[in-house]
């Protein structure tokens, strides 16, 4: 047989790497600074650009998208090689998806701090971002399967399998997601509208945790683990279950608590038994990976890259234990709304997503630069400190959600709700502190591995193409196999039926999801927003106020008792994209029309202290200045029409007319209690919009009888 | 907020739950069966894949 001779590319691995490594420093510095901003706003320098609601999707984006994104292509791209026993398919296409990715990041840095959003959470960025994304991502298949087309390796690694499912179902999330309707370069409008947006989103932000954050991660699991422990994974055969189970189930059990309530009984019991199940394969992963480690518990004790690892893994199993608790239903009405969410995916983001990463980095470096790690004694300190880091913040975050739910819901005897809600958000500023301590732990350790990288690296000598061999690939007789064992070899078919899978899973959810729009039942009192109000209300996605209120009242008592009516679903369908937030840090605002006079909100908006003594809300002096721009009033309305909302034909000409005829009326109103403004002020819109949101059921003519 | 109320009035949308269930079910199975049934030789080699190069 023929041995042949080719080169593994190292130099993209270090590239990705590099990226890495700065990205996650950074997105950690966002995480903090948002963090400190909770009890300490002035920490925001009062710039527009760094206030929280434009920090915080920095935040998410640079780590979910930068700093797990590139390690994962890090991951990806020195496995994939080693594991085909071929270099990757093209030089060119690996450097165009490198920049490519980092042109992408630096572009959602820059429109994300200047306000541009389109508001739903981890797909804020706006469409010509998405296109990229949408490109990029094609180039990242394709050098993909070229590589796996000219593998030297019969069979398909199971890790292999992970890398292609996530490569399918995160660009069917992707699309089905960002389908919006461009209105300028940097505007566009959700294609949904309310309840309908937020299946979809959803759908796509579980899905997004599973097949980006997680499927992606336990390829690389299979791979370096295996790896740094120097031998094989425990059980193979649990891990084909795994990826089986986990593909399926997880796609499938999108916004199950939304869609089983309308099965038959005896299909609910299953139903909830099902994503109980999803327990299943996860920990049937987490403990392939521990037992992988069975008699090897020594070097687990002297290797820094093995001890990240057990840490990963176990924070794996605790977090996707933890998720379907969540699901719960008695369980989420106390946990929604609250830090709990915000601890949960810490488990996950920094102990899991964070500490694998770390790992992988630390077996790298001695493998590509050929020497040995420059002080295994920092990397150590690195694991104490972010694993104390983890600790720190987590504990606190639970706890702070727990005490907060509970105070949300408490009511004295006589039967008012005890608590305003900003005294439920001081009395947990403690935790707050001790959170981001543990955060400035977890980046304390980072920089270490920095410095320590940046140490191996001067030591050594960087093997940017490193020689291998192996025999070419030769077709063998066909003979009766087993089909799975046809289909491992044969990487088309698998992404074919992971496709098919995934888009069964997704269609199911979706068919349903899209009925619904038709199955809202319209409320005749509501209204599209008036030009005005909807300048407004894109000041209120661009400032990203949902990062800290929600715009839905659950049918709970004290939700009730302390904001009115709860949500209907009939109240959303003009809402391109809907707002109803996933955190409480400041209070529901789904009936704030109408709460305050309109100086309430102009004083608030420029002091929120003056109103409130002891907020934690940002000031926003900016919107008091800047002037709203009107030039996209009329091409906002058209896009409007486009996605079905009734204004009238041809009143895109006129809605300027009309907007500056409301917000006169509003500067007469703040004049009359001694605020001078300019019309065209933007807390004008602001407060129009304000005023509006959950009025508009307030003018029908109300059946009693037939809430609940 | 409710969406029972809104989905119920989808009709027949218990059927889409209903077959990705069966579905499911059917795929897991035979895939658990088949898992069992394959040597655990064949597994060992393939799960050494990893190792057998630098
Ligand atoms: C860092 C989190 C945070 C952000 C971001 C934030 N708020 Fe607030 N908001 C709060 C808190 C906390 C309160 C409760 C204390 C108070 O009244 O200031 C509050 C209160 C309010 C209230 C009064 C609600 C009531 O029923 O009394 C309004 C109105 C409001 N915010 C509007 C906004 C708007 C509009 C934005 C975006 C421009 C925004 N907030 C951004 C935290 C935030």
């Amino acid at each position: 047989m023929q041995v042949e001779k080719f080169y593994y590319d190292n130099k993209i691995v270090k590239a990705f790497g590099i990226a890495t490594i700065v990205f996650g420093i950074v997105g950690m510095l966002a995480g903090l600074w948002a963090a400190i901003q909770i009890y300490y706003p002035a920490i925001s320098l009062n710039l527009p650009a760094t206030t929280f609601g434009r920090l915080r999707p920095l935040h998410t984006n640079a780590i979910i998208f930068a700093f797990v994104g590139n390690s994962i292509f890090t991951g990806v791209y020195y496995s994939l090689q080693r594991l085909c026993k071929a270099r990757m398919f093209s030089d060119k296409l690996s450097w165009l998806h490198f920049w490519g990715w980092q042109a992408i990041i630096a572009a959602a840095a820059i429109t994300l701090l200047m306000g541009v959003t389109t508001g739903k959470e981890y797909a804020e960025l706006e469409w010509p971002i998405d296109i990229a994304i949408t490109l990029i991502w094609v180039v990242f298949g394709i050098n993909m399967f070229g590589t796996i087309l000219k593998r030297r390796e019969r069979h398909l690694y199971v890790a292999i399998w992970f890398y292609i499912a996530t490569w399918v179902t995160v660009a069917m999330l992707h699309i089905v997601n960002s389908v919006e309707i461009p209105v300028t370069f940097l505007k566009s409008y959700s294609w949904y509208a309310g309840v309908q947006d937020a299946l979809v989103q959803w759908w796509y932000g579980h899905n997004a945790v599973a097949f980006f954050l997680t499927t992606p991660v336990l390829g690389l699991m299979y791979y370096f683990l295996p790896k740094a422990a120097n031998r094989p994974v425990y059980s193979y055969r649990l891990s084909i279950i795994h990826f089986w189970a986990l593909i399926f189930i997880y796609i499938w059990a999108g916004p199950h608590h939304l869609l089983y309530t309308a099965l038959p009984d005896w299909a609910q019991s299953l139903g909830t038994v099902f994503s109980v199940m999803l327990i299943a394969p996860s920990w049937g992963g987490m403990l392939n990976g521990l037992f992988t480690l069975r008699g090897a518990w020594d070097k687990v004790r002297e290797e820094p890259v093995l001890k990240f690892m057990v840490v990963a893994i176990t924070c794996y199993g605790m977090s996707t234990f933890e998720g379907p608790m969540l699901s719960l239903k008695n369980v989420n009405a106390i946990s929604h709304f609250t830090d709990w969410t915000i601890a949960h995916v810490h488990i996950g983001g920094l102990g899991w997503n964070g500490f694998l990463a770390f790992a992988i980095i630390y077996y790298l470096l001695p493998k590509m630069w050929n020497t040995q790690l420059y002080s295994k004694k920092l990397a150590t300190n690195h694991f104490w400190l972010g694993t104390i880091g983890i600790i720190l913040y987590a504990v606190p975050m639970y706890w702070a959600g727990f005490e907060q739910a509970s105070m949300w819901k408490q009511f004295t005897a006589e039967g008012q709700l005890k608590f305003q809600f900003l005294e439920t958000v001081t009395n947990i500023i403690p935790m707050y502190v001790a959170r981001s301590v543990g955060g400035l732990l977890y980046l304390t350790g980072a920089l270490m591995m920095v410095y320590n990288v940046y140490k191996t690296v001067k030591q050594g000598s960087f093997i940017a193409e490193e020689a291998a061999e192996a025999p070419a690939l030769v077709k063998e007789a066909p003979h009766k196999e087993y089909w799975h064992r046809v289909l491992e070899r044969k990487p088309v078919t698998m992404l074919v039926l992971s496709l098919i899978l995934v888009s069964i899973g997704g269609l199911v959810q979706m068919i349903p999801t899209f009925l619904v729009k038709s199955n809202v039942p319209t409320i005749a009192s509501v209204k599209p927003y008036t030009p005005l109000e909807l300048q407004g209300r894109d000041l209120y996605v661009k400032e990203g106020c949902y990062t800290c209120h929600s715009q839905m009242i659950r049918p709970f008592r004290d939700e009730v008792a302390r904001y009115g009516e709860y949500s209907k679903a009939g109240e959303f369908v003009y809402d391109h994209p809907f707002q109803w937030g996933s955190k409480r840090t400041g209070p529901d605002l789904a009936r704030i029309g109408g709460k305050y006079p309109d100086s309430w909100h102009y004083n608030h908006m420029y002091d929120p202290r003056s109103m409130s003594p002891g907020s934690v809300m940002p000031p926003y002096p900016w919107l008091l200045d800047k002037a709203i721009d009107t030039s996209n009033t009329a091409a906002k309305i058209r896009a409007m029409q486009t996605l079905g909302v009734p204004y009238p034909e041809g009143y895109d000409q006129q809605a300027n007319r009309d907007l500056m005829k409301q917000a006169e009326t509003i500067a007469a109103n703040l004049k009359k209690d001694k605020i001078e403004t300019a019309p065209n002020a933007q807390i004008v819109a602001l407060i129009a919009y304000l005023q509006r949101v959950g009025t508009d059921i307030k003018l029908e003519p109300k059946p009693l009888a037939e809430n609940k | 907020m409710k969406f029972i109320n809104y989905l119920e009035k989808v009709s027949g949308v218990d059927i889409f739950g209903l077959t990705s269930l069966i579905l499911f079910f059917l795929f897991f199975s035979i895939m658990v069966i088949w898992v069992f049934k394959t040597k655990k030789k064949s597994f060992q080699e393939i799960s050494r894949i990893p190792l057998d190069n630098n």
